[in-house]
């Protein structure tokens, strides 16, 4: 059994998974902190929706779609002069995260949106008749009649975080793809690979769990 | 003014004149095509047309979740169209409205949702709140539900809380929307029962839009009937109900009451033929005895209705009258105010 994991440094295995839960950590808390305005925002100008507005809402989805069709290894090389203006540096675990948000922030924002269009338009029509204001509508109504939608969108978000982390090495942030990527593909070192590997599926089926558990929390229906 | 028009109560809602069309695939499609009516203070008025005449159109101007293209909605004298925003929510919270799908928040518990219009409002503290929810509650006959979701509950449950939502901000205006077609007939009887009652203790003003002539004759008091975005007629819900001028509410009206083409059975029939159409205290009296022996008429009924229209008694027979003195029984009948129509 030892013999088989010869070359894994459990050390470097353990900051890795360090690292990658820093990334995850901080990134999808601003990813939900800016995808979620921006996801209200996309809906609310939507055709027939309050603030329909045809310009904004076209301006909003032509920004959100560029930064969606930029793959992501290629968004991280792109943004080292505005990750260096925004944390100082654009290497490490914190140069990595203004990448991440970017990255993840557009498709957070197009989940929030798809929820928000399925609220029932009948309790939106019910929140006006009762003499809402647009702010009360969203805070009273939107976001609470899409919750368990918003939350659905987090657990995917945070999946497709962890995936985006293992690219971040290149940017020298570490975690545990860049362990798979140097160690387990690079030099052939299969037992890091398996190593890596496992602990990310874990990783991915503890954020599935919870998020599952966490929508059918907040499902009334 | 006449004496009688100083004395009868002001209109609450006034329709002058409204145009609403929309964008179509092929142009503008009118839902409404210069629909001028009143709906007068404390009255239960029915919007009653086939899906697509235009009702739902025309109750939604009235809060303005739509804008008339043409003409003016009136409320209490006020000019829906031209309040600003602060305005427009301040009209909004005088307005209760029930809906079809009842529009309720399925993310707030049952007393949430009745709270919701009073926490927007934002005027009373919370302990205010929960006593007027507990009040609202226990007036639909729901104070064991407070904590259950929507979810929970049964349709006829759930139009039970959105009445008590819709009261919540003690409007003077309440607005149902279809909103007791997705019920079955004997919970439809309920919630209309309920509503008949809010009208008469809180005085409250009712507009009903229905597709249902039932729904019509048990709580209405005067009803419109629209077809393809015009009125077609509009009166005290008997007239409309016994004596329909429009080809339009005939054939609800005869889809209503199961009345078959008369035309056909009567052509057996012996004798003049005539229908006859009472209401009130005229439905209680012995009449057609009373008359067929002092004239000498023998009378078989062809075919007829006899039911209540909200707590008005009516009849409506068709006879054939044969032998004795025809003509006079036909003048009894008119003086005991009975509606005589000769038929054949």
């Amino acid at each position: 059994m030892s013999d088989f994991f010869v070359n894994v440094d459990w050390t470097e295995i353990v900051r890795a998974c360090g690292d990658t839960l820093t990334m995850l950590g901080a990134s999808l808390a601003l990813t939900v902190l800016f995808g979620l305005p921006l996801g209200v925002l996309l809906f609310l100008t939507g055709r027939g929706q309050l603030l329909a507005n045809r310009a904004a809402h076209a301006a909003l989805a032509l920004v959100v779609n560029l930064l969606r069709s930029v793959p992501f290894i290629i968004l991280l090389i792109v943004m080292i002069p505005v990750t260096l203006l925004l944390v100082g540096t654009s290497l490490g675990v914190a140069g990595a995260i203004p990448p991440l948000v970017v990255g993840a922030a557009p498709f957070f924002a197009r989940l929030v949106e798809t929820a928000l269009r399925e609220v029932d338009r009948g309790v939106i029509e019910a929140t006006q008749a009762m003499g809402a204001t647009p702010r009360q509508l969203v805070f009273g109504t939107l976001l609470p009649e899409a919750t368990p939608g918003i939350l659905a969108g987090v657990t995917v978000t945070a999946v497709a975080l962890v995936s985006y982390t293992a690219m971040a090495g290149v940017v020298g942030a570490g975690g545990l793809g860049d362990l798979a990527v140097r160690f387990g593909y690079q030099r052939f070192q299969t037992d890091v690979m398996v190593v890596t590997v496992a602990l990310l599926l874990v990783l991915v089926q503890i954020l599935q769990t919870v998020g599952d558990r966490l929508v059918a929390h907040f499902s009334r229906r | 003014m006449t004496e009688a028009s100083l004395k009868s109560p002001p209109d609450a809602i006034v329709f002058a004149d409204v145009r609403k069309a929309f964008a179509g695939r092929s142009g503008e499609v009118a839902a409404l095509d210069g629909v001028s009516l009143s709906v007068r203070q404390g009255e239960v008025f029915g919007v009653i047309g086939r899906s697509g005449a235009g009702k739902s159109t025309l109750v939604r101007l009235i809060n303005r979740l739509e804008r008339p293209t043409g003409g003016r909605v009136l409320v209490g004298g006020q000019d829906v169209g031209a309040l600003d925003a602060a305005g427009l929510r301040a009209l909004r919270r005088r307005i209760g409205m029930i809906f079809q799908h009842f529009g309720l928040l399925s993310s707030k518990t049952v007393a949430d949702n009745v709270a919701y219009p009073l926490k927007l409002e934002g005027e009373l503290s919370r302990r205010e709140i929960a006593a007027r929810v507990a009040e609202l509650l226990a007036r639909v006959g729901l104070s064991d539900h407070a904590r259950k979701y929507p979810a929970q509950l049964s349709g006829g449950q759930k139009q039970r809380v959105g009445i008590a939502r819709a009261l919540a901000t003690r409007p003077d205006i309440l607005l149902c929307d279809e909103a007791t077609s997705a019920l079955d007939p004997e919970t439809t009887r309920e919630i209309l029962q309920l509503v008949a009652g809010l009208n008469r203790e809180l005085g409250l003003t009712v507009v009903l839009i229905t597709h249902e002539m039932e729904v019509v004759r048990q709580v209405c008091d005067r009803v419109c009937v629209l077809d393809a975005g015009r009125v077609a007629e509009t009166g005290p819900v008997a007239d409309v109900f016994l004596v329909p001028q429009h080809p339009t509410t005939r054939a609800m009206v005869s889809e209503a009451e199961h009345l078959e083409d008369e035309a056909a059975d009567l052509s057996a029939a012996p004798g003049r033929i005539v229908r006859l159409t009472y209401r009130g205290e005229a439905a209680y009296r012995p009449l057609l005895g009373q008359v067929a022996r002092e004239t000498g008429v023998d009378f078989s009924i062809l075919s007829g209705r006899v039911a209540r229209i909200k707590d008005t008694p009516y009849g409506q027979l068709t006879l054939s009258l044969e032998g004795g003195d025809v003509e006079g029984a036909l003048a009894r009948f008119r003086a005991a105010d009975v509606q005589v129509e000769a038929v054949r």
